[in-house]
């Protein structure tokens, strides 16, 4: 540790003091990968001991048609595209019953900002799945997308949200944050809620008593400066809200994205990613190794570094396989099991809110 | 007996270990802890901070075989009576296709191929001298890294010959070095369950101290996670660890998880964590080979390029082709760019090495 030159970080660990962007930048720049995974398993064990947490879920993309086109995303189409779809109420409803048998807990739904679905068909959306299914929990709409349906219903932030929880909404995805830095911003996605906004209608959504997560995507054309920040921003809503459950670190994906050609993240850099979120973000519960996106065996190693949450047994997720993801569209429990308990952890599987199941 | 972790944590990062010494690190180490030490045993063997790599081409003359062993999915069976592995169609390779496939290799700036193939069984010895000197002949620059110890244990039993004779009639031909494959788990046990005619675990060593000894510089392999217990993994280190202090022939070490699919052994793929710690361990155990290899063939880009802190100091082989771990559908293709990218990104200068691992 010593010679890693980290030993006066380690101390501050150890002491639970909060490390500083600096210290983030110095983890970053060291060469000693397996330390800072060792440094980000003590904080990890802290809060979540050797468990690792995993769902049994759902995802439903509603629709691909959206109006901002951002550069980063193979998902998003304009309207009348060849490949633009979009799901009638019915179709989600009969995903949900396909599926019914099926001990699932969690309905994950995100999709576009598509120009002209009318108010009620998110609200009818939620409702007709509570209908099919009562006791599933409905994670649904990134910030992004409850900005884009209170604009569409010309309400406000906190109404919309009072109207989505009445009609069976139980929490909100953390997907959309992208890296929150303007300059990112304006040159990857200028139409997209800007990073304050979608911190904004996180905390009013906490302030409601309902729960967010929080991602990153990381591995475009953002510096290690600006991901710090990020996370930084982060943590101080967290400190005045507490209401993030989990963040998660998305590692781009450039396969059919306007940025194609961008290489892969590179493993070291998805481990130091998730081991400095890990330590950074001391005030969230859960950090997730979400394995649609790093791939499983990076996932599996990520828990030794800091994650503590493999996500779940995806089905129809399609935000990523159309950016090129060679994962497999789902894994089975049995499988996310033994990938746990394969590298020393304890599988536990949960509900949204993590409650154990 | 019993020992404490941190006891055996200090003791490996500049002493050697025992078997047992060996086993609980695998066993009890965190994950992050056992990379620790093997990075820092790597950066006091290696203090540059280079990853070496090597363009060459993997070239399988045939695939025709009579090992038939349970874990292959690259293999087809040499007679017609017992269409063991029907999936692959028979073939072996014309001097033409030789000759091609080594030209794009220069073309690829490789000077080296790596040649094996399946035991054929009416092939003489001859044949094989025959494709050596043609090699050579038709392209002198190329250094031959060929012929595995099952395959030079084949070629004696159909000629009736010494091992040694063989490899210096292979010599004379053009043999420049051996790779170290089919050594699977150096333990009968294991090799009478999977691969029961193939070379003993003695004969594979015998055939790289006979070629140590007549001068050659070999690598050595391991191909775990298929129905040998982890005892047998640390004693397969234990048997290369002992022929290397005699002869300090081996150049490189190379753990590789076996890939079960389209194969008669029915196991779920070593996971990462195993790949890691069986990399980190055997840093750590086999103090006396310079390298260890990481294997993006098996692991993807990713891995191999996390496996930089977990022992290894190698990114292997451009490869050019692949068709063995292919054919138990793992497919993963990197060009030399893509290699040395990686490399640098995980904070190591990327060189290209020869087979003996100096520096061009």
């Amino acid at each position: 540790m010593k010679q890693a030159g980290l030993f006066d970080i380690y101390e501050k660990i150890e002491a639970r003091e909060r490390l500083s962007a600096e210290d983030a930048e110095r983890l970053y720049a060291s060469r000693f990968l397996p330390l800072i995974g060792w440094l980000a398993t003590l904080v990890r064990e802290r809060i979540n001991g050797k468990k690792t947490w995993y769902i049994y879920n759902q995802h439903i993309n509603y629709s691909n048609i959206c109006t901002n086109l951002c550069k980063f995303c193979a998902f998003g189409k304009e309207k009348g595209a060849p490949l633009a779809y979009e799901m009638s109420i019915e179709e989600i409803v009969s995903r949900i019953r396909e599926r019914k048998s099926e001990p699932i807990t969690e309905v994950h739904i995100v999709g576009g900002l598509h120009p002209n679905l009318p108010y009620d068909y998110y609200i009818e959306m939620l409702k007709a799945i509570k209908r099919e299914r009562p006791e599933i929990h409905i994670q649904a709409f990134t910030c992004v997308e409850i900005a884009h349906i209170a604009g569409i219903g010309g309400k406000s932030i906190e109404d919309t949200l009072t109207d989505l929880v009445n009609a069976g909404l139980g929490s909100i995805p953390g997907g959309g944050a992208e890296v929150f830095s303007s300059r990112i911003r304006e040159r990857l996605c200028p139409s997209k809620l800007p990073g304050k906004d979608w911190i904004h209608i996180a905390r009013t959504a906490h302030k409601m008593g309902i729960h967010t997560n929080a991602t990153m995507l990381y591995g475009h054309i953002e510096t290690i400066q600006e991901r710090i920040e990020h996370l930084i921003a982060l943590r101080e809503a967290q400190d005045e809200t507490k209401g993030f459950l989990c963040f998660i670190p998305l590692a781009f994906h450039s396969k059919n994205t306007q940025l194609e050609g961008i290489s892969q993240t590179d493993g070291v850099d998805d481990l130091k990613t998730i081991a400095i979120s890990r330590l950074m973000l001391d005030n969230f519960p859960h950090i997730k190794a979400y394995w649609v996106m790093l791939g499983q065996k990076v996932a599996q190693i990520a828990l030794s570094f800091g994650a503590d949450d493999l996500d779940g047994t995806i089905l129809e997720e399609k935000i990523t396989h159309m950016a090129g993801a060679e994962t497999s569209q789902a894994m089975s429990r049995t499988e996310i099991q033994r990938l746990i308990r394969n590298a020393g952890f304890e599988p536990q599987e949960r509900d949204t809110l993590y409650n154990p199941v | 007996m019993s020992f404490t972790l941190a006891s055996l944590a200090q003791k490996a990062l500049n002493q050697r270990l025992s078997p047992d010494e060996a086993l609980y690190l695998y066993k009890n180490a965190e994950l992050t802890t056992l990379g620790s030490l093997a990075h820092a045993r790597r950066m006091s063997l290696h203090p540059a901070p280079i990853v070496t790599y090597i363009i060459d081409r993997n070239i399988n003359y045939t695939n025709i075989c009579i090992s038939g062993c349970k874990f292959c999915a690259y293999y087809s069976a040499a007679s017609a009576e017992t269409e063991v592995n029907a999936r692959q169609k028979p073939f072996l390779l014309s001097r033409k296709e030789l000759a091609q496939k080594i030209q794009k290799t220069l073309d690829l700036k490789g000077r080296q191929i790596l040649l094996q193939g399946g035991l054929h069984p009416d092939l003489p010895l001859e044949y094989y001298e025959d494709m050596l000197s043609f090699i050579k002949h038709e392209f002198p620059e190329i250094h031959c890294h060929a012929f595995s110890p099952p395959e030079i244990v084949h070629f004696a039993r159909l000629s009736g010959l010494e091992i040694k004779t063989v490899l210096q009639r292979l010599i004379s031909a053009g043999l420049d070095s051996i790779p170290g494959g089919g050594a699977e788990i150096l333990v009968n046990r294991v090799r009478e369950r999977i691969a029961p005619r193939k070379a003993t675990a003695e004969e594979w060593l015998n055939v790289m101290e006979t070629a140590h000894n007549l001068g050659l510089k070999t690598t050595a392999t391991m191909m775990f996670g298929h129905i040998e217990t982890l005892e047998e993994r640390i004693e397969h280190l234990r048997v290369i660890r002992n022929l290397q202090d005699r002869t300090h022939g081996f150049t490189a070490f190379i753990p590789w998880p076996f890939q079960p699919q389209n194969t008669a052994i029915d196991v779920q793929p070593a996971t990462a964590d195993e790949y890691l710690r069986t990399l980190a361990v055997s840093r750590l155990f086999l103090d006396n080979i310079p390298n260890i290899q990481a294997s993006w063939v098996t692991q993807g880009p990713k891995m191999a390029q996390i496996s930089l802190f977990f022992g290894a100091n190698d990114f292997g082989s451009t490869m050019i082709e692949e068709n063995v771990v292919a054919a138990a559908g793992v497919s993963h293709r990197l060009s030399e760019e893509e290699i040395r990218r990686l490399i640098q990104n995980a904070g190591f200068e990327p060189r290209r090495r020869r087979m003996d691992y100096t520096l061009l």
